[in-house]
């Protein structure tokens, strides 16, 4: 298993892997938001922590479909499936692999992006919160809608409509931690159920997303 | 024995392709599938290799035995050939990529990423995973493809030796490799082109 966790990783890193593109995503959104809402720095802070939220979600879903499609097209996909791995840990390390080379650097950029959207002090702690507690439930989910449509020619466009609705959860809660945590309030509640949610997902979508994809490869 | 199979009947996309089929595979011997394109050897050897169900009848084989090899080596092209070995090596429990480099004559290239190797070197590097992978019972479809007659010649010593120390191997191939197999031809199984009854249960 953490060889194809390693092998994943080196997959995502070496050239034409894909490692920056979310983060290319993130930054061009951060950058152009600013430029579209106009020179009004309060009105900026006040929609920081929901652009940051979106500007990861979205990088997020820009690569999902590389999770299989690679691995399917070059075969190794069957070989996997009748090698000593079960199916469920296969995809199981696959959203975390995912998690790793994707969410894991859009969390680690966030500090940089919020100064870019003049994000207060306050909001820079639970915006990274927030991400890193809800963007496991994005790269599972994730996942599971790349299991439905492995095998599908161009199947980019259906994996995004199917996956955008599992993602609403996570972003109302995880930009309401966010946008609670820069105003100061509250932020018990909405933090609960966005942990609720990524612990959820992680327990139940490997056992979907196995059997997807077994009954795919047929 | 390490196969038998009774009365086994494998569809291909809802429609049924083989039926009544029935042969036995014992260790130290090798079957060879023969029969025209589109006759369903590959249906047959994925439904073998546990990636489909069966329509019909019996597969007794131990699903932890089989190595399968498809048409697709699964091979990385960023990877290269010694990082793409380890990684199956390590997949199927082993540590052992040596053997399999010298029989495949892989040694020179063990640096090189595989997306620049050749048509047949991608071949040699794709059935070395089988050696790899320790299991007595190889499932392979058309495994000659793209090889020259020396790396075939090389290839057919690798299934003599494999079936000298007790394993079998199961080929769908349309060449001679120049050792003792039982052949079996499955065209006389073709299924009438009927569209299954139950449909919906065939898919799920």
């Amino acid at each position: 298993m953490i060889a194809l966790l390693d092998r994943d990783i080196k997959l995502a890193i070496r050239a034409g892997g894909g490692f920056g593109l979310g983060l290319a995503f993130f930054l061009i959104v951060v950058v152009l938001v600013p430029f579209s809402v106009g020179p009004k720095s309060d009105l900026l802070a006040i929609i920081a922590p929901g652009i940051l939220w979106l500007g990861a979600l979205l990088a997020c879903l820009l690569s999902l479909d590389r999770i299989f499609a690679l691995d399917y097209e070059d075969g190794s996909l069957d070989l996997l499936a009748t090698s000593p791995l079960p199916m469920e840990a296969i995809v199981s390390i696959k959203a975390l692999a995912h998690f790793l080379t994707t969410a894991v650097p859009l969390v680690l950029a966030t500090p940089l992006f919020g100064v870019m959207l003049n994000l207060q002090a306050e909001g820079f702690v639970w915006v990274m919160i927030s991400l890193a507690v809800g963007t496991p439930a994005l790269s599972v989910i994730g996942t599971f809608g790349a299991a439905l449509t492995v095998g599908l020619k161009r199947g980019g466009l259906l994996l995004s409509i199917l996956v955008l609705p599992l993602y609403v959860p996570t972003l109302i809660f995880g930009a309401e931690v966010a946008r609670r945590g820069t105003l100061g309030m509250d932020i018990q509640t909405p933090l609960l159920m966005l942990a609720g949610i990524t612990f959820a997902t992680i327990a139940l979508l490997p056992f979907a997303s196995a059997a997807v994809i077994r009954i795919n490869l047929r | 024995m390490v196969l038998k199979v009774s009365d086994l009947a494998v569809s291909r996309g809802g429609v049924l392709v083989l039926e009544g089929l029935n042969f036995t595979l014992k260790r130290g011997n090798a079957l060879i599938l023969r029969g025209p394109n589109g006759s369903g050897k590959t249906t047959l050897l994925r439904t073998l290799a546990g990636l489909q169900p069966a329509v019909a009848g019996r597969i007794e084989a131990e699903q932890d035995d089989i190595a399968f090899a498809t048409h697709s080596d699964g091979l990385k092209p960023t990877l290269t050939v010694r990082e793409n070995l380890t990684f199956w090596a390590h997949i199927f429990g082993s540590n052992h990529i040596d053997e399999a480099v010298d029989v495949f004559a892989l040694q020179s290239l063990l640096n090189r990423s595989a997306g620049a190797l050749s048509a047949g070197q991608k071949r040699r590097l794709g059935l070395a995973r089988l050696m790899i992978s320790g299991r007595p019972l190889w499932i392979l479809d058309e495994p000659t493809v793209s090889l020259d007659k020396e790396s075939v010649a090389r290839f057919a010593e690798t299934v003599k030796l494999h079936l000298s120390k007790g394993g079998a191997a199961l080929l769908a191939t349309h060449i001679d490799l120049g050792f003792e197999a039982d052949v079996f031809d499955v065209s006389p199984f073709k299924a009438k082109p009927t569209d299954l009854p139950f449909l919906d249960e065939v898919m799920l």
